[in-house]
């Protein structure tokens, strides 16, 4: 079975519950999740792949339980971050991208191809060698995506990618994010980067408030949030 | 000293790491045991000479090589105190040596082909060390000099702005803070990344 799957899944940190009973089964092309800060939008969003394990409940991701097959779930769920900073392993951009590259067992030609290849599709080939702390915000998160989907996952989960970015580069990923094949979950607050998506999850205390087309959703959320 | 590659086609360049940290460590060994200053005068210009071959403009290799200026401001006149000018000035130019030397290592070669040695150099050890771990620490350690170098500007600015330029708390608890919670994200990024699968 393909997609992601909650199955009545709660989570606590210390006493407090931030993720509270959800139910969901995700098999759209394109998932946003939105819901004011501590609604446990983020929490839900690491559970996919294994950064978080519920403390009730079960996620599936492509029928393979999380908590059990976190190895193999990782390989097929990339995450991105909100500050690529922290995200960016290696010193150079090339090999921030090679990195993901390691653990897959690729002979060297292949993945030098592949990396070059991912480099051009993000218009990062020509600061390929460039330290990659030094390029700019916009930048280092086409370079966090790039080092993602260069190994090839089947979904992509990203965790508020445009927060920190100005509006050009927020449009840059959001252009990116349309032309991915792969099935995208998005945590934003930026609700225009939603509008085109397929299905948006709104969250609120732990639970699932409204889940519906993005129109109806949204509405939802910006009345929840006056 | 945290050198970042610096790309050529030059003979060092193209040199395997693995050859490139055996003749690092040889000529260090061989600097630090020179007794004399006519001598190491001879293994500057060979050190210069290993920068001109790996075409490395020289912007670049004062930029790696300046920061123990800092140090050695201290250090050698401390030196020439207790042990007189000649044992200070051998040991500064050794330790300028040194770093010259490791600056042309770490800017002809990238850090994944200093991973890949790593391996190799571990290969026989494999049973009692990680290659995988050891060169990842490595890694991390370079790039996190950048981070941390970041992090402690922001903080500096931030005291200066609320009036605390004085205060050694100021600085002291938002930098060990915010480098704290900056290695759980950086922990959590490998995890992500399947690092530790």
């Amino acid at each position: 079975m393909s997609g992601i799957r909650f199955e009545d899944v709660s989570h606590d940190f210390g006493d407090e519950r931030v993720v509270d009973h959800v139910t969901l089964e995700l098999t759209e092309r394109r998932v946003g999740i939105v819901g004011a800060n501590g609604s446990g939008k983020s929490t839900l969003a690491r559970m996919i792949n294994g950064l978080v394990t519920p403390t009730e409940g079960r996620v599936e991701v492509d029928g393979l339980d999380v908590a059990r097959h976190g190895r193999e779930v990782r390989r097929r769920v990339g995450f991105v971050f909100t500050n690529a900073d922290t995200q960016i392993v290696m010193p150079t951009v090339r090999e921030d991208v090679a990195f993901t590259l390691r653990r897959h067992r690729l002979s060297p030609a292949d993945a030098a191809a592949r990396v070059e290849r991912t480099l051009d599709r993000f218009g990062l080939a020509d600061l390929a060698d460039r330290p990659a702390h030094r390029l700019s915000g916009g930048q280092k998160q086409l370079l966090a995506l790039a080092a993602v989907l260069v190994g090839e996952p089947s979904i992509v989960v990203a965790d508020e990618p445009t927060t920190l970015l100005d509006a050009r580069n927020a449009r840059r990923i959001a252009e990116h994010f349309e032309t991915l094949d792969e099935q995208l979950v998005v945590v934003s607050h930026q609700l225009e980067l939603l509008e085109s998506f397929d299905r948006v999850i709104v969250m609120e205390g732990g639970r699932v408030i409204a889940d519906d087309e993005p129109r109806p959703a949204l509405d939802a959320y910006r009345a929840l949030i006056g | 000293m945290i050198g970042v590659f610096h790309p050529g086609t030059s003979v060092v360049h193209r040199a395997p790491a693995l050859v490139k940290l055996g003749l690092l460590a040889v000529i260090v060994t061989t600097v630090a045991l020179l007794p004399s200053l006519p001598a190491l005068g001879a293994a500057s210009v060979v050190v210069v000479a290993l920068f001109a071959l790996a075409r490395v403009p020289f912007r670049v290799a004062w930029r790696q090589v300046s920061p123990i200026l800092w140090i050695l401001a201290f250090a050698v006149p401390v030196q020439w105190i207790f042990a007189g000018w000649e044992a200070a000035a051998t040991m500064g130019v050794r330790l300028v040596l040194a770093v010259a030397l490791a600056a042309v290592y770490t800017l002809t070669t990238p850090v994944t082909a200093t991973l890949d040695a790593m391996q190799v150099l571990l290969r026989p050890f494999r049973r009692w060390i990680d290659a995988d771990r050891v060169g990842l620490a490595l890694a991390l350690a370079i790039r996190c000099v950048p981070l941390l170098a970041d992090l402690v500007r922001e903080v500096l600015d931030a005291r200066k702005a609320r009036g605390a330029e004085g205060s050694p708390t100021a600085f002291a608890v938002p930098v060990i803070v915010r480098a704290l919670r900056t290695a759980d994200h950086l922990g959590e990024a490998l995890m992500a990344r399947g690092v530790d699968d």
